[in-house]
């Protein structure tokens, strides 16, 4: 055995251990090169910027003089939103779990996986904008359309995260309980759903929070919400109203961020099941 | 009749390589039987053909007399309700509560709905209460399995699988990842268990001295056979040597 103490031993030649990687310094330089392509083409330049700055602040200084007159319509839009998004997101999460547990691949076999995955990457293919706009020429304009259009979205977004997290879970734990003699069901509220739980709050406040802003959005296609209202004030230069929209949606958002907050603490605290860093 | 009964069994997780060759064995003895020999032997290849976690190439397992070998669905679940598994790293549900662990034990026995609510039978639940006082964790109810060292995990784990009444209790490695001394307690109890309630205990280990100290039978292992069946006396040095291999470890 070759002594650990020797300083130095000539007689072996080893390699670089740092070997330079050419691979990936071509692709910093394809990239570099590929962003100075697209400014050169897209016709971006200070001088734009600057003379836009300017007009941004003479056509936007009403925004700052907000104008609660047409608070009926501001409410009626901000209520519509806030239904949208919690009909969104229970019906989303509702579907997305099973359709998220079939699609673990370490519970389920291949037969059963594929078509549960081939829906969940349907459901995130297109932005929701693009899904309420389908949902609004069949379903018509309305709340309906857009409470469609994003519990879609969170079927895609809650089924893909939860299937990951499923198939991250610990197996022995889970074959433990199936050697007990455990029923399907029994092994999955057992031991799967004890392991997944506290992510999966996590996952459901944070798709409750981000279909609230998207139902904000969903009505300058029609589907719904304050942003047919939004919408409709940009395109008559009501920057006063605009202003007033903007500020509402500000406070939607921050109760909904107070909500999901004070919804993971109950489940936190009362399962005892808080998220651990281990 | 024996309470399990293994005959010829083969297991080839690739194909032509087999982990078991042609093992047969009675257990029928109440009390504990070892299994010893090196890893990588087909020890918990086994045990978990038994239980049917790792299904079985050919041969038979029968238990009280039934052929549980190729039984599926609900009568592969019933079977399994009759045997308690211990396991070496306690496979315990980290994020369920001890008492919650230990009622898993009788998840066989209830519906979805009642063990999604957790309305376990309050006969069970006296009963897992008794469990924690004899495997010493009175008082531990309420806390999360993942604070508990791994002594208390183990009895956990031991208890669970009690919980289940079985005929028959498979035991994988159950001190492999213990302290010496705990491993010791964790033998006392599941000699306490097979005695009190005549449950064959059938325990895979390493451990020669600790597998001769409590089982009555010792089964040796080597090479997915199996080579020596008798008395912890019987096993000397020309036979530890057969089923370890070397000497040097003997001395």
């Amino acid at each position: 055995m070759a002594s650990l103490n020797a300083q130095i031993m000539p007689e072996k030649a080893y390699p670089e251990p740092f070997s330079t990687n050419w691979v990936a310094r071509g692709a910093w330089l394809f990239l570099a090169v590929y962003v100075a392509y697209a400014l050169s083409t897209m016709d971006v330049s200070w001088p734009r910027i600057i003379t836009g700055i300017g007009e941004a602040i003479k056509r936007y200084s009403p925004m700052f003089s907000p104008n609660f007159t047409r608070s009926e319509l501001l409410i009626k839009g901000l209520t519509e939103s806030l239904q949208i998004a919690f009909l969104a997101s229970a019906l989303g999460i509702a579907l997305a779990l099973p359709i998220g547990l079939i699609s673990a691949r370490n519970l389920m076999p291949a037969w059963a996986t594929w078509p549960a995955r081939a829906i969940i990457a349907l459901a995130r293919t297109f932005h929701p904008v693009i899904v309420a706009i389908v949902f609004v020429k069949a379903v018509g304009f309305g709340a309906l359309a857009g409470s469609l259009a994003l519990t879609v979205a969170s079927i895609g977004f809650i089924g893909k995260l939860f299937a990951e997290a499923i198939e991250e879970i610990s197996l022995k734990q889970v074959e433990a309980v199936r050697a007990t003699g455990a029923s399907f069901l029994n092994v999955i509220f057992f031991s799967v759903v004890p392991q997944v739980f506290s992510r999966f709050i996590g996952f459901a406040t944070y798709q409750l929070d981000s279909n609230l802003r998207n139902s904000t959005m969903v009505g300058i296609v029609g589907a719904g919400g304050i942003g047919g209202t939004l919408f409709a004030a940009f395109q008559r230069f009501d920057y006063d109203f605009v202003g007033a929209i903007l500020l509402c949606i500000i406070g939607l958002i921050f109760v909904g961020e107070l909500l999901a907050n004070v919804v993971r603490r109950v489940f936190a605290t009362t399962t005892g099941r808080q998220e651990k860093d281990d | 009749m024996p309470t399990l009964s293994i005959r010829n069994l083969v297991k080839e997780y690739v194909v032509g390589k087999r982990v078991l060759d042609g093992i047969t064995l009675d257990f029928d003895d109440t009390g504990i039987t070892a299994i010893i020999g090196p890893s990588g032997t087909g020890k918990s290849t086994l045990i978990r053909c038994v239980n049917r976690l790792v299904e079985p190439t050919a041969g038979a397992v029968l238990l009280n007399g039934t052929d549980i070998t190729h039984v599926r669905g609900a009568a592969l679940r019933h079977a399994r309700r009759e045997i308690g598994m211990v396991f070496q790293e306690y496979n315990l549900v980290e994020r369920l509560t001890v008492m919650e662990n230990l009622l898993s034990g009788r998840l066989g026995y209830i519906s979805p709905v009642r063990a999604f609510f957790r309305k376990f039978a309050p006969d069970d639940i006296k009963r897992a209460f008794d469990l924690l006082d004899t495997v010493g964790l009175a008082g531990f109810a309420n806390r999360r399995a993942d604070a508990l060292s791994g002594g208390q995990r183990q009895r956990v784990g031991i208890a669970r699988a009690v919980m289940q009444r079985p005929r028959l209790i498979l035991a994988d490695e159950p001190t492999s990842s213990l302290d010496p001394r705990t491993s010791v307690e964790i033998m006392e109890l599941l000699a306490r268990i097979a005695a009190d309630t005549g449950t064959p205990v059938v325990i895979n280990m390493h451990d020669v001295e600790l597998a001769r100290r409590f089982a009555k039978r010792l089964i040796g292992m080597a090479g997915g056979k199996v080579v020596y069946d008798g008395p912890g006396a019987g096993l000397d040095d020309a036979m530890l040597k057969t089923i370890y291999g070397g000497e040097a470890w003997l001395h």
